[in-house]
């Protein structure tokens, strides 16, 4: 009888520690998985009374979270809140988190493994939760020029430092006040959330990485770049460029942005189209080179892959899988089915200053405790050499050749010397074209490479140029980093 | 088969009373931390009410201990200071999430139910009182085995109350409690006992011919054919507890309870096969037949599908407590369904971490392992039985419920013991462990009946040698 009590004994032991081997699992390896589903309200509420670290620029907080004496301990809020909404987003209670609040909410409130050992002393020494602080690659002067340009059009500006691929401008208009949802009043917050979403000009999209544009001729650089480095191309190869290009399988010619012929020349030499922006010359290039050049030297100055990984959302920037000829002459003059976001061609110009190297943008300089322990910090990071320094300094010359003389004009600086290139993308007969410019300057030392895309603009239809609209504004935000 | 011809540790004949009261003062201080810490943590006070909570709780539990020095000085001086403390910790939570709640009702404008945790002490109190009968007035254990049929009958109707209209209430879709004078019972709770009594007084007569072997299957003897009535008569009982009162865990516990003594009796590993397919056929035919079943069921395979369900909101405070807890006072059990009750396991999962909870499992295991030592230790059959048969139904309460909170097997709604939120359980759980501590007085005292030794007495012994 004994025998089997003890057996009872033994599978009565089995039951416990079954009970205490599933909760481990739960407790001690799901807990991160579980802690982080949006339904979990516990947790939600538990961090909104967490001392959420600051999202800073410098040591200036455009973040932070302060005493509050409502249900909740601390409330978040946002200095110039509009400026820095598509890069720092939002906290919200009702409807979750976006941009870095998102994407480093581990870091910003303390939970993530790396602040482990904080956490601990914090519970022993008996230390509320606190959070560590996330400090970004943006310029102060840089982002504010880029905001305050796009006042009044919907568009978007990245700045990126070509060096280290720092992004030190990310504006987008029309923006939303990340504070208005981080209230804690919630009949406020759930109308603000309404209206935000309502809104036909989607303010809660970051245009400078969410959405994708035809880049339209700011797409040249990137044909002219495979043309250099094909080997059978020179700044000085005279081209195909009459007023009208007659294309192959259609009726429909490819034509001038001006209905004229490139620069007084149907025979002009690639630094000359490029001064004039020629579709009918990049057209025959494009042509010339064949589809997959195109798409191989758009890949490596990073399309087809997800430049940023700081964000949500972040759109892939594509060039069209298998276009025939006409297609592909329209794709070495951006249209067609090339799609870039901003960033993407902000990063074009980058690689072109950074003779020829792309570096990975980065919006995170560095996460510290709340000590002021550095945690992280990003180091630089090579994605591709794109093109030779050769071609990079050719290219270079083409783009300083076309501020000085050509459609960028707007976008000189006195004293600097600026390399950019123009862009007018179209899309639809009933709808604006978009406005391009991209640019970097000083030309001969690049402190900084901007892209400013114009969506919408309260001008004439006609009126709508990159040179026009957009170089201004590009201009202003070169003008802040250089003047520092 | 004889217990002589099976090695019973020798047992020194000690009291051991003087270590009882160590652990008593240990699990009382505990507790009464507990209660300290919820108050400092959610009041930023030390609560007012500290004086009656501890005098209350060490009150309670010294005269516990003295019942046990006058009338059973030889009993297992660990299983009464391990229930104190799951006591004193489960007021200490349900007094914690009383103040949770009243936090939340205030917050939304509500005025805040009445405290439960008041209740609690209360029904404590009750439950050492019938501690107290249990161990002053059942002098020895083996006078049950006359109120064998007794118990077995008033078991079945215990087990049937529920079911009789306008008085079983349904209760989170089982139909276990009854509601009598404005207040609800379990009286299952009280049925395990009964049944334990009865199943061992049963067995004691039954076992010989219930161990002769029939045919030899895959190395096993299988009972006889003609012997298999009261099996079936377990099973078809259990069958219709969970048909009719929709409760898995009440069904599997009667069920495993009867199977575990017909094994422990007969230490035939036969029986356990039949018991085990007949289960298995069962819940697989509840499975397929009822809908409240299968629904357990597949709210077990994905508690996250269910929105705001208590298994869901259990997880995720159990995830949230993570490894060391959001310390007492410092989670937001209130926020499960049940917090109180069912779901008390998840509530100390959250606040004291993985580390409080096997902390606490090992106690109840401490408290099933005692039982079954007391088992092995008793004299004669009918105690040895239904020692066995309390520690087992402590064990498959305890893993059926905490089971069934932390996902491991579908949800039922079984009192998690000594713990939770309910004056039945808490009742019927010290009345279990008086029958335990009474078995184990007569299973440790000396043979010959000898004045008790001291502990004192028998270190200077062992000096002298």
């Amino acid at each position: 009888m004994n025998s089997a009590i003890r057996r009872l004994a033994v599978a009565a032991m089995i039951l416990m520690l079954a009970l205490m081997a599933n909760s481990t699992y739960l407790q001690a390896f799901r807990a991160n998985e579980i802690n982080g589903r949006n339904d979990n309200n516990r947790v939600r509420d538990s961090q909104f009374s967490v001392n959420r670290g600051p999202i800073l620029i410098g040591s200036t907080p455009v973040a932070q979270s302060k005493p509050s004496d409502d249900r909740f301990k601390y409330q978040r809020t946002y200095a110039s809140g509009p400026v820095y909404a598509p890069v720092t987003g939002f906290y919200s209670y009702l409807f979750g988190r976006g941009g870095i609040e998102l994407t480093m909410n581990a870091e910003l409130n303390g939970s993530d493994p790396s602040m482990a050992f904080r956490r601990i002393i914090d519970v022993i020494s008996n230390r509320p939760q606190q959070g560590g602080s996330v400090t970004l690659t943006l310029n102060a002067a840089a982002q504010q020029a880029a905001y305050s340009g796009l006042a009044g059009k919907t568009g978007a500006v990245v700045a990126i430092e070509p060096k280290t691929g720092r992004i030190l401008a990310m504006a987008s208009r029309p923006s939303y006040d990340p504070n208005l949802l981080a209230s804690h009043d919630s009949e406020k917050v759930g109308a603000a959330w309404k209206n935000l979403n309502a809104d036909k000009d989607k303010p809660l999209s970051n245009r400078a990485v969410q959405e994708l544009y035809p880049p339209g001729s700011t797409f040249k650089l990137v044909t002219a770049a495979a043309a250099l480095s094909s080997g059978k191309y020179t700044p000085e190869s005279k081209v195909n460029s009459p007023a009208e290009l007659p294309l192959p399988q259609t009726t429909v010619p490819l034509v001038n942005e001006d209905g004229k012929n490139c620069g007084g020349s149907n025979n002009a030499t690639l630094t000359i189209a490029l001064r004039y922006s020629c579709n009918t010359a990049f057209g025959t290039v494009g042509m010339d080179l064949g589809p997959d050049a195109l798409r191989e030297q758009a890949a490596k100055f990073g399309f087809g892959a997800r430049p940023l990984t700081e964000l949500p959302s972040v759109a892939t920037s594509q060039f069209p899988g298998d276009p025939n000829e006409p297609q592909t002459a329209q794709s070495a003059i951006g249209q067609f089915d090339v799609r870039a976001t901003p960033l993407q061609m902000a990063m074009v110009a980058a690689g072109i200053a950074n003779k020829g190297e792309v570096m990975k943008p980065y919006l995170v300089q560095n996460v510290k405790t709340p000590d002021l322990k550095t945690v992280s910090e990003t180091k630089p990071e090579s994605l591709h050499q794109a093109i030779t320094p050769q071609v990079a300094s050719q290219l270079t010359a083409m783009m300083v050749d076309v501020v000085a003389n050509g459609t960028g004009k707007p976008g000189a600086i006195s004293g600097v010397q600026v390399a950019g290139k123009t862009g007018t993308a179209q899309t639809s007969k009933d709808r604006p074209p978009f406005a391009w410019f991209t640019a970097f300057a000083p030309a001969d030392d690049p402190k900084i490479a901007v892209a400013v895309l114009i969506e919408k603009a309260d001008v004439a239809r006609d009126d709508v140029a990159g040179g026009r609209l957009a170089a201004p504004i590009a201009k202003k935000v070169m003008e802040a980093v250089l003047s520092q | 088969m004889s217990i002589a011809s099976t090695s019973v540790i020798q047992i020194i004949p000690r009291t051991r009373r003087g270590v009882e009261l160590l652990l008593l003062v240990i699990a009382i201080a505990v507790s009464v931390g507990a209660y300290v810490n919820i108050g400092v943590t959610v009041q930023n006070a030390v609560p007012a009410s500290t004086g009656y909570y501890a005098a209350g709780i060490g009150l309670l539990a010294l005269i516990a201990h003295l019942a046990l020095r006058y009338r059973a000085p030889y009993a297992d001086p660990v299983l009464l200071p391990c229930a104190v403390l799951l006591n004193g910790l489960g007021v200490a939570m349900i007094h914690r999430i009383d103040l949770g709640l009243a936090i939340v009702a205030e917050a939304r404008g509500n005025t805040p139910k009445a405290a439960a945790a008041p209740q609690q002490i209360t029904w404590t109190a009750v439950g050492i009182v019938l501690f107290l009968v249990v161990i002053l007035v059942i002098r020895d254990h083996r006078r049950l085995q006359a109120l064998t049929y007794t118990a077995g009958l008033a078991g079945l109707v215990l087990l049937v109350l529920p079911l009789i209209p306008g008085l079983g209430v349904n209760l989170n879709g089982a139909r276990i409690w009854i509601r009598l004078a404005g207040m609800s019972f379990q009286p299952g709770e009280f049925a395990k006992i009964c049944l334990v009594v009865f199943f061992a007084g049963y067995l004691v007569v039954k076992r010989d011919v219930l161990t002769l072997a029939g045919h030899r299957f895959l190395g096993l003897d299988l009972p006889r054919a003609r012997d298999l009535g009261p099996i079936g008569i377990a099973w078809a009982v259990s069958l219709g507890v969970l048909v009719f009162e929709s409760d898995l865990g009440s069904s599997l516990l009667f069920f495993g309870l009867f199977l575990f003594l017909l094994y422990v009796s007969t230490e035939r590993a036969g029986w356990l096969i039949i018991g085990g397919l007949l289960f298995a056929g069962g819940a697989f035919f509840a499975y397929t037949t009822f809908g409240h079943v299968h629904r357990r069921v597949t709210d077990w395979l994905d508690p996250w599908a269910i929105d705001g369900g208590q298994v869901k909101l259990g997880l995720m405070g159990q995830a949230w407590g993570g490894i060391l807890g959001r310390g007492l006072g410092q989670g937001h059990p209130e926020a499960t369904l049940y917090s109180q009750s069912d779901m008390i396991i998840s509530s100390f999962a959250e606040e004291l971490g993985l580390t409080g909870l096997i902390a606490i499992l090992l106690v109840y295991t401490l408290i099933i392992e005692r039982g079954l030592r007391t088992a092995l230790g008793c004299r004669d059959i009918f105690g040895k039985l239904i020692a066995t048969g309390l520690a087992m139904s402590f064990a498959l309460q305890v893993f059926v419920i905490v089971g069934g909170v932390t996902g491991l097997i579908p949800l039922t709604g079984l009192a998690t013991p000594f713990m939770a939120l309910g004056g039945t359980s808490l009742v019927a759980n010290w009345a279990i462990i008086a029958l335990l501590l009474r078995i184990s007085d007569q299973a440790r005292r000396p043979q010959t009946p000898a004045a008790p030794v001291s502990d004192e007495t028998i270190a200077m012994a062992v000096q002298k040698q």
